[in-house]
Order: structure tokens, then sequence, then C-alpha cells
């Protein structure tokens, strides 16, 4: 089973300058995640949730504790061994974020490259790994945003024109071009009203399915948790107060904090 | 004669020293840009600082010394160097491109073949090709260190997705030694190929901006391009209507209000030894239908 294992994560932790004390912004991490898992971290706002992704996807260094990840090696086209991200280099790091990871933000325009097309922002990973064959590069964009079931009609357009829900989309294809396999996404459906937000979601759902990605969403919304994790953790104030399976911890919360916001959710 | 109230070359020694030491790294590392400590000069920024203060660095006593301006030796910018060096230096200057040594070149590659003995100095407006794309520098050195220029081909694709071809005429990217990336300074596309695999040392010096980078002779440039859109230079259906030569870069002038054209080479000091030469163009302007006369005539 170890073989397998994607993303380790051992007592991380991160902090931070609070006024002139260090603060912790989160602390004393640990999980795993298999390919194929989904992983949902919910918590109040201000509980660590977004440092500790950015953690995961290396965009922070770790002050203690680590991250490791099962790197794939082309060269030996086997699976490689589980590293430490801060063992890698800058390089090599930057190259896992473009071909092995995906990271759909929560503001799609700072996850989108704004003043270029769709079919541009869809294609930019690929030109970095050195496509350059122009209609290749487009059909791809094509067939990616029909997956995402965007208007294809729309590839020439800016992501400026396009609405809330279909940045998010197209977010979504630009991170998938490369087959990924553990996508990090950022509350990825605040901001959209409902109805759109459940099509995200449904898609969300049916692509990790489809692609047998491994994915750690983070939000607040216990439904996203409900609908597309198979383990949820709970974090306050920078700790992991429960982890388990979803079901589990939503149907029968063991934490103070975790029976509180389970009571809180509004059932219309 | 030269004025003996400045030092050779305006710049004072130590200038010369530190500038000569930044243009040995970048000929080292061919298309890296090395930060130098460009001074003021008696000129604004926007009239070849960069430019001027790698001549002054490099010029001695036995040069010879061309200044060009968009291809012509006689406009404001080319005179003024000119006259500038003429003064400071007291070198010889020419406007033969076979009898100079350095050339300073203003957004041109001069037409006639560059050969081992002489060097070539543009003046450089923005050194970063990628500073539309990103806007921080920080981002755009890592970029140059870790080779990653697939942005410059997402720019390139987006002009071909909305205009249907690479629109870059000017300041078309190119690729130094297979390894960085580089602004040609703003010359046209059409001179790109003269860079490849050129006999002259080519300088490029930046003095807002505070860069240099050097392409060394025999050096491989590729500009970019995408495998089914490959890289074009510009072509005209028409000679230079002076000299007659179908091959250089032209110049389009309008010379009326019924839209004639007239077209003449960039490069005077060419386009002249044709006409020595005895070669002979149309001396005519050329009729060129006007879209808008056109429409004018229908209604």
């Amino acid at each position: 089973m170890n073989d397998d294992l994607l993303l380790s994560v051992r007592g991380a932790g991160k902090q931070f300058m609070r006024g002139s004390r260090p603060h912790w912004a989160c602390r004393d991490v640990s999980f795993d995640i298999y390919p194929g898992e989904v992983l949902a971290v919910v918590g109040e706002s201000g509980s660590g949730k977004s440092t500790l992704l950015r953690l995961l996807a290396a965009r922070l260094a770790c002050d203690e504790g680590s991250v490791h990840y099962n790197v794939r090696d082309e060269a030996r086209a086997a699976l490689g061994q589980v590293v430490d991200l801060a063992d890698l280099s800058e390089a090599r790091l930057r190259w896992l974020a473009r071909t092995d990871w995906g990271f759909v933000e929560q503001h799609a325009r700072d996850g989108l490259r704004m003043n270029v097309s769709g079919g541009a922002n869809i294609g930019e990973r690929m030109m970095a790994l050195g496509d350059r064959h122009y209609g290749k590069l487009r059909s791809q964009a094509l067939s990616w945003m029909e997956r995402v079931e965007l208007d294809v009609g729309r590839i020439d357009d800016l992501p400026d024109t396009y609405s809330g829900g279909m940045q998010q989309r197209l977010q979504i294809a630009r991170n998938l071009v490369t087959h990924p396999r553990l996508v990090f996404m950022d509350e990825p459906t605040t901001g959209l009203d409902v109805s759109v937000q459940a099509r995200l979601l449904d898609l969300v759902r049916e692509l990790v399915d489809q692609l047998n990605l491994a994915a750690v969403i983070v939000t607040h919304d216990l439904a996203v948790a409900r609908l597309l994790a198979h383990r949820m953790l709970v974090m306050k104030d920078g700790l992991v107060v429960e982890q388990g399976l979803t079901d589990r911890v939503l149907d029968d919360p063991q934490h103070p904090y975790t029976q509180l916001l389970v009571s809180s959710v509004l059932t219309p | 004669m030269m004025d003996e109230n400045y030092n050779f070359g305006f710049l004072d020694e130590r200038t010369k020293k530190m500038i000569r030491r930044a243009l040995l790294k970048a000929v080292a590392i061919p298309g890296y840009q090395v930060s130098f400590g460009s001074r003021e000069m008696p000129f604004a920024y926007g009239w070849g600082t960069g430019g001027v203060q790698i001549t002054a660095s490099i010029i001695g006593q036995e040069d010879v010394l061309k200044v060009i301006d968009q291809g012509a030796d006689d406009t404001t910018n080319a005179v003024n160097i000119r006259r500038f060096f003429a003064r400071t230096t007291g070198v010889a200057t020419t406007e033969k491109t076979t009898q100079a040594s350095i050339i300073q070149t203003r957004h041109r590659i001069p037409e006639a073949a560059l050969t081992e003995a002489q060097t070539l100095v543009y003046q450089v407006p923005m050194p970063e090709p990628l500073f539309r794309l990103e806007p921080r520098r920080s981002e755009t050195i890592t970029m140059h260190a870790l080779a990653e220029y697939g942005l410059m081909n997402v720019k390139l694709y987006e002009d071909i997705a909305q205009l249907g071809t690479i629109s870059k005429t000017y300041d078309y990217p190119v690729l130094v030694n297979e390894r960085y990336l580089t602004s040609p300074s703003p010359i046209p596309k059409f001179d790109n190929p003269k860079m490849h695999m050129n006999p002259a040392l080519q300088l490029f010096g930046a003095g807002r901006e505070k860069r240099i980078y050097a392409i060394p002779p025999y050096t491989a440039v590729r500009s970019l391009d995408f495998e089914d859109h490959p890289f074009e230079v510009q072509r005209w259906d028409h000679a230079c209507a002076l000299c007659g030569s179908g091959d250089s870069f032209l110049d389009e002038m309008i010379v009326d209000d019924a839209g004639s054209r007239l077209f003449v080479c960039s490069d005077s000091d060419y386009c002249g030894e044709r006409r020595e030469a005895g070669h002979v163009g149309t001396q005519q302007a050329v009729q060129m239908s006007n879209a808008l006369t056109v429409q004018g005539n229908a209604t």
C-alpha cells in the first residue's frame, strides 16, 4: 500500500510574525493522500486552511515538519520514490507545479492570464512543456473546453468576457490539460451563485472520477465536502481538531468545534 | 578634431572599464542581460544612451565609426551621435558600411554583409523580451535562469488566434545560442535572419534599463515560431524606386493625397552604392488602390 502513496504530510507547520511575536498559522498537521482520493479541509476563516494548502503546493516552505511527494520519474519510467519537497530544486518544483499538480485559485483572475484568450490559457502549460504546433494546441484547447462544458465558440475571447462560473471552468481546464495527479483547490465555488456552484461541483466530481485525480479542497462549505470528499480534516486556530471519513465526521462529529460547525449549517 | 576638454570618448576611464567588464560577461554568456551602472549622458534617454556608452567604451583611435538611424546615415539621431564622437574622440567617421569598424545602429542591420573585423552596436529601448507578458522583474529573472520560455509562445499563439498570423513585425523575439530568449532591439523581423551566424560582434546597450547583452560572432540565433506557422520575413511587391533593389528592406512613403506611395531602400548607404554602380529604379511612385476612394466612387 505504501508504494502508491501520493502525498504524505508529517507535522507540517508554518509561522508568521504577528506584530513582533511569531505566531503559528498552522501546526502539527499530518495526513496521507493516495491516488484518486479527495480530501476536504474545512474550518472557519483564519484557521490556517489556505496556509496549509500553500505548504502542500510548495508555495511556502514548512517551518517545521515536512511534506513528501511521490515524484514521477520519467527517466526511469517507473514510479519514483517519495521525496521531501524541501529537498527539490526550484526548477523541479516549478516543473511539478506545471505538470503533475494543478492549483485552482479561489478567484479565477489569480489563476488565469487575463490578457490572453481562453484558448491560450489552456495551451499555456503545453507550450511551457515545449509544444510548438499551433494546430495541435488549438484542438487540445477545444477538446478541453468541451470537457468542462464551455462554449467552444468562445475560444478566442478574453477571460474577462466570461462569467464567473465560466472563468472557474476555464481555470480547471487550464490546470488539467497536462493530466496532473494532484489538484489543489482553494474554495473553488465561493463567489458563485448556487446553481452554478452545483454544476461546477458536478463537473469536478466527474473529472476527479474520470481522471483518477487526487485532490485537496479547501472550503468552508460543508456541503462541498459532503459531495466531493472521501475524507475530511477540520481545522481550528491552526490545528487539526478532527479528521476522518467525510460521512463519519459530518454524521457523528466528536470535537465540540466540529459539532458546532455541523449544527450551524442551515437546512431550508 | 578632438575637443581636448573631454576625456577620450566622453566617459571617464573607470566607467569605460566597468562597461568593458560587463561586455566581457555579456559575450561570455550570449543573450544574457548583464546589468551595468549606466551613466547620465549629455542627451535624453531614448536617444541611444546605451549604445553610445558601449561605443564610447570600445572605440579606439584607429576605429572608423558609422552611425545609422533606421538605416539612414543622415537623420537627426545618426548625425548627432556621429558628431558627438567626432568631437569627443576625433576618430574618422564614414557613411560606408564596408569601411566602418564600429557601426552604431538604431533599429536596422545594414544590408551589406558584415565582416569579422566589424562590431555592431545596437541602441535598445527595452532589453527584456518578456516584459509585456510578465511584469515582475524577479519572475522574469527566474524564467531566464530556468529557460522557461513557454510564455513567449503564448503571445505568438494569441497573435495567430486573433489575427490569423504572428503580427509582430519588429522586435521579434529570438533564442540566442538555443539558450537565452533575447529582444533583438526593435529591428524589423526582416533583419532577424542576418543575426544568425553573423561574423561581426553584436553588442546591445539599454541605457535607461541599465542592461548590456551580446551576440558573439558565429552564434546561432533562432526566431521563435510554431511548427505549422513558421517564421517569415516581410516581402514587398515593389522594388526600390531609386536603385531598383528587390531584396532590401523598403520604406514606404505616401507622397500625395491620392495615396501614391514611393518605395525606397531604408539603408541609405546601400541604395547610394547601388546607384553609383549604375542600378536605376523606376523613379516612380506607385499608385495603390485606396479603400476609401473606392468606397467614395461607389456611392
